[in-house]
């Protein structure tokens, strides 16, 4: 459908949508030896608080850079990238821990978890991070344990759970600083069809509440959960279609 | 950090740990033999100069002794009088002499042994007596058992007094009620007045002068009343000696003036003895070269357990940074989730130095026991010091930091991306 710049610029501000994160001309330039390989050039796109967007595009296509750059894991090489107002280009490694602590949550495709941690203990690391009281942080956890329908198993280890469990776990972990935005990175990618279908039926659940949630997947049939999906190819974005609510 | 916090970062550190319960005992053994070894060693040299230092302590660190010396047979020849006597040793003389020639000298102590036969009721038998004056028990401390010990008066009046030692009391028969009662040494009776201790072993070089001595008599009564021939019968021949003083106690005033004062005794004694016949000891220059010896000690056992706490220290640092290799990817997850670096290398810091200090209990543990065992399989004696306890926990603790930094910040440099994607 639309190619190319700001969804926000196209969207009358009537709607009253705000903007989570924002890229502008955004390049990523990798050096393999001596030789730069250019994984995105020149990505420009706004993504709305409360939108449910979808990332797709063959191996190669850049779709992963483009998620570590949304999730703060990377910079841009050229251009800018606003999370929540801010500019990520000029903000060192601390500044950009402390945007995924407060405003990031990651969801991904092997779960992730810490395994010698139980899943309370799971679910209360980005609290332990942000410095939360004990009892404060247990609740807490207990609340997310119980959005996610795992509220019987906070005391068992991961390697105790079923894959669903481990991945509700972690989008429950996702959820603790209540952050503006949610990545998932194949969510699905390593369960079985109906568990796939849970989860990504939480995960529709979590937008309809009004959680942004960007997931990258190359599976049709998960990218039909999202209401907006963005088609990349070389680097570029190819095009986008759905529309916001 | 908050307390609360931290305590919470000890306990996760501590499941960690016992994740790998045979592994994390291996890591800490390096630091457990280190501690014991410094614990140990330190306990042993302690124990061996402490015993040495006492007693040259114990002979006065102002003081300086005097003692005569026989010379050796070949030599004695020439000083052998017509009547086949050997003279030799201190003369009354060099007491004054030294007295006069010395300011800093506060008072000398004569000391001159005389060998009688003794009888205390029934008991008769050899006495080994030592005539001194008041002032050899103020120099000498020995503990009162029982009544009291010479004073000026008893020196200046002659008096038929005797102090018992408790070796002597001992061979006589002696006891508390015995105070009161003659003695007779000799052609001569003596009243006793006190029973004191006697003082055992010896300090270092330096032979306590009162050695198997049985009793204490003025001086001025030993002089008059035996004379300075003595008759030796040992083993079928007669040795026959002159010896006007075995020994000379010189109390100087200050420390500072204790080797100098030595120095000018010596070369006085030498200008009126044609042969060395007497030894000058100083207590102060034995303690002085004692306590270097110590210090050497301690160097030699502190690089000893510096080595195995540092061999200690790299084995903790290796199975680490195996730990960061294995844990990669945790470091990942933490890093995505919002840890900053300095809160991952804070995290591997206190595995570290929970490993290092638990070695450190469990070495110093060991560390008393060794000397424990030493003291009851090789009698040797042991002091653990409270600054070594110390030692040994600050030095567990500081080879936990130090050898946990570099596996820790490589923890806190991976690339979050590079650190998830690893298997």
């Amino acid at each position: 459908m639309t190619r190319g710049p700001s969804l926000a610029g196209r969207r009358p501000a009537a709607h009253g949508a705000r903007v989570v994160a924002c890229l502008e001309e955004v390049t990523k330039v990798y050096h393999m030896g001596a030789t730069p390989v250019r994984a995105l050039a020149g990505v420009s796109i706004a993504f709305e608080t409360g939108s449910y967007w979808a990332i797709m595009g063959p191996s190669g296509s850049g779709k992963s850079t483009l998620l570590n750059l949304l999730g703060c894991l990377d910079r841009p090489t050229t251009g800018r990238y606003l999370i929540e107002g801010q500019d990520v280009a000029g903000l060192d490694d601390n500044a950009l821990s402390e945007i995924r602590l407060r405003h990031l949550g990651f969801i991904f495709q092997s779960f992730n978890l810490i395994p010698q941690l139980t899943v309370r203990e799971n679910i209360q690391l980005p609290l332990y991070y942000l410095d939360w009281e004990t009892e404060a942080s247990a609740t807490r956890a207990e609340e997310m344990a119980e959005r996610v329908g795992l509220a019987g198993r906070l005391d068992h280890r991961p390697s105790e759970l079923s894959g669903g469990e481990q991945q509700r776990v972690a989008i429950a972990r996702a959820l603790a600083a209540d952050p503006a935005l949610l990545l998932a990175d194949e969510p699905t990618g390593n369960l079985d069809t109906a568990t796939s279908q849970q989860i990504m039926g939480l995960l529709t659940d979590l937008n309809a509440q009004g959680r942004t949630v960007i997931l990258v997947t190359h599976e049709t049939d998960v990218a039909q959960f999202a209401r907006q999906r963005l088609y990349m190819r070389d680097g570029h974005i190819e095009r986008t279609e759905g529309a916001a609510a | 950090m908050r307390p609360a916090r931290l305590v919470r970062d000890i306990r996760l550190g501590v499941k960690t740990l016992l994740l790998h319960k045979l592994r994390s005992l291996l890591t800490m053994l390096g630091v457990v033999f280190g501690v014991a070894s410094v614990v140990a060693m330190l306990a042993v040299g302690e124990g061996a100069s402490k015993e040495a230092l006492e007693q040259i302590r114990k002979l006065g660190s102002t003081n300086i002794i005097v003692t005569s010396i026989k010379p050796v047979e070949e030599e004695t020849a020439t000083q052998r009088t017509p009547f086949g006597v050997v003279m030799y040793g201190l003369l009354y003389d060099d007491e004054r002499r030294a007295r006069e020639s010395f300011g800093e000298i506060e008072r000398t102590v004569p000391v001159k042994i005389v060998r009688q036969e003794g009888r205390l009721g029934e008991r008769k038998l050899d006495l080994r007596v030592m005539g001194t004056t008041a002032d050899w028990f103020e120099l000498v401390r020995r503990p009162l058992i029982a009544g009291r010990t010479l004073t000026p008066r008893d020196s200046g009046e002659r008096a038929g007094v005797v102090v018992l030692t408790e070796y002597g009391a001992r061979r006589l028969l002696a006891a508390a009620h015995t105070i009161g009662q003659r003695l007779r040494i000799g052609r001569h009776y003596y009243e006793v007045i006190g029973i004191v201790q006697s003082e055992p072993g010896q300090g270092g070089a330096i032979q306590t002068p009162d050695q198997e001595i049985d009793a204490y008599i003025p001086i001025q009564a030993a002089r008059e009343r035996y004379g300075d021939y003595f008759t030796e019968i040992r083993a079928g021949s007669i040795s026959r000696e002159w010896v006007q003083l075995h020994q000379l106690i010189v109390e100087v005033d200050t420390l500072e003036n204790v080797e100098r004062v030595a120095a000018g005794l010596e070369r006085m004694l030498a200008s009126f003895h044609p042969k060395v016949d007497y030894r000058v000891s100083v207590p102060l220059a034995l303690l002085r070269e004692a306590e270097a010896t110590k210090r050497r000690f301690n160097v030699v056992l502190g690089s000893i357990a510096g080595i195995s706490l540092l061999v200690g220290g790299i084995g903790i640092m290796n199975i680490m940074l195996a730990s960061v290799t294995e844990r990669t990817r945790e470091i990942g997850i933490r890093r995505a989730i919002g840890a900053k670096r300095s809160q991952i290398i804070v995290q591997f810091l206190i595995e570290t130095t929970v490993l290092s200090t638990a070695g450190g209990s469990v070495g110093l543990a060991l560390g008393l026991t060794i000397p424990w065992i030493i003291e009851r399989v090789a009698h040797m004696p042991t002091v653990v010091t409270g600054h070594s306890l110390v030692l040994a926990v600050g030095i567990s603790l500081a080879v936990g930091l130090v050898f946990g930094l570099y596996p820790a910040r490589h923890a806190a440099s991976l690339d979050p991306i590079e650190a998830l994607r690893h298997e």
